[in-house]
C-alpha cells in the first residue's frame, strides 16, 4: 500500500494538482476539461490565464486521442502498456499542461522537425507558420500538420519542452510540457 | 429556406442559420472530436443559401473557444460567406479576450469579406 502514499508525495513534490492515466476519448477529454475548469473557477484563477490553459489542455488531449491507434500497437499484451498520461501542474508562478504517449520512433522524425521549427520561431513567425498550415491544408488532412502545436506555443508564449524516452525497440514515449506563465500581479497576490 | 437549427453542447456549438428572420450565427464552444462532420450540414446550408442569398447578410460569430481542427473549418464557412454578395462578418469577443480578438483579425486577413468587431 506503500506506494499510495509514494505517489501522494510524488505529486505533492513535483506541484502536480491533476493527474489521468489510461485510455483517451472525447468523452474523457470532456471529463478531464470540466475538471480543471470547476478546479480553476473555485481558485480564482484569472479568466485569460484560464482560457490559456484550457485551450491548450484541448490540443494536447485531442493530440492523445488522434494518435491513440499508433499506441494501441504497442506490441505488448498488457493493455496499461500502450496508455497515455496527463498532467497539470501548478507551481507559484506558473502552470503546466503536460503529456505522455508512446509513439512509433520511426515517426518521431517529423515530429521532431515541427517542434524544433515551432520552437525557432518568435510571436509573429508563429503567427505566419500558422496561417500557412490553416490556408494550405486540405480536408483529408484536418488536425494534422502540427496545427496543435503551432497554437499550444501561441498561447502560451514560451518555449515548448518535449522529449522521447526510448520505451522498447519499437516505441518512444513522447514527453511534452507546455508552460502558461502567471500575469506578475496574480503571482505577488498569493 | 430550411432553417438549420442547432442545440449546442459542451463541446459543439449553438447555430442558427434562419433566413426567414435573417438570423446567421454561430456561438459557443467548438471542440467536436470530428470537426469535418460536425460542419458538413452548415456548409452544405450555406451552399443553398448562396444561390438565393438576402441583398445583405450579417453573419455573426459569439465563439467562446474553438480548438484548431474547427478553426479550419471556421475558415472553410468563411470561404463559403465569401462567395456571397453583401456578406459581412461580426465576430463578438469578451472584452479581456485577447486571443479570440486576434483570431477574429487573423480570419479577416484570409478573407475578402469585411468583419465587424463587438465585445459582449
Amino acid at each position: 500500500m506503500k506506494f499510495i502514499y509514494d505517489m501522494h508525495q510524488m505529486m505533492v513534490a513535483h506541484k502536480v494538482i491533476l493527474i489521468y492515466e489510461g485510455d483517451f476519448t472525447q468523452e474523457t477529454t470532456k471529463s478531464i476539461l470540466t475538471m480543471a475548469e470547476r478546479n480553476l473557477d473555485s481558485s480564482g484563477e484569472e479568466s485569460t490565464i484560464k482560457k490559456k490553459i484550457f485551450n491548450v489542455m484541448v490540443e494536447a488531449l485531442q493530440n492523445i486521442v488522434k494518435h491513440s491507434d499508433e499506441a494501441k500497437d504497442g506490441g505488448s499484451t498488457d493493455p496499461g502498456h500502450h496508455a497515455a498520461i496527463f498532467l497539470i501542474g501548478h507551481e507559484q508562478s506558473q502552470y503546466s499542461i503536460m503529456s505522455g504517449n508512446p509513439v512509433k520512433t520511426a515517426n518521431t522524425g517529423p515530429l521532431k522537425a515541427a517542434l524544433e521549427k515551432i520552437n525557432s520561431l518568435d510571436k509573429d513567425g508563429l503567427k505566419e507558420l500558422y496561417k500557412e498550415i490553416i490556408k494550405n491544408t486540405s480536408i483529408s488532412e484536418k488536425g494534422g500538420a502540427g496545427l496543435g502545436f503551432v497554437d499550444m506555443a501561441r498561447k502560451s508564449g514560451e518555449k515548448l519542452e518535449w522529449a522521447f524516452i526510448p520505451m522498447n525497440d519499437e516505441f518512444s514515449f513522447f514527453c511534452l510540457k507546455v508552460n502558461i506563465v502567471k500575469t506578475k500581479e496574480a503571482v505577488t497576490n498569493e | 429556406m430550411e432553417i438549420l437549427n442547432l442545440e449546442g453542447t459542451s463541446d459543439t456549438p449553438k447555430i442558427i442559420l434562419d433566413k426567414g428572420n435573417k438570423i446567421f450565427e454561430i456561438s459557443g464552444r467548438s471542440l467536436p472530436e470530428d470537426s469535418v462532420e460536425f460542419y458538413k450540414p452548415v456548409l452544405a446550408w450555406i451552399g443553398n443559401y448562396a444561390k438565393e442569398p438576402l441583398a445583405a447578410t450579417s453573419f455573426t460569430f459569439r465563439l467562446e473557444y474553438f480548438n484548431t481542427s474547427s478553426s479550419k473549418l471556421i475558415l472553410d464557412v468563411l470561404s463559403a460567406l465569401e462567395e456571397i454578395p453583401g456578406m459581412q462578418i461580426e465576430w463578438c469577443y469578451q472584452e479581456d479576450d485577447e486571443d479570440m480578438e486576434e483570431a477574429g483579425k487573423e480570419f479577416s486577413e484570409l478573407v475578402e469579406i469585411p468583419f465587424s468587431y463587438k465585445t459582449v
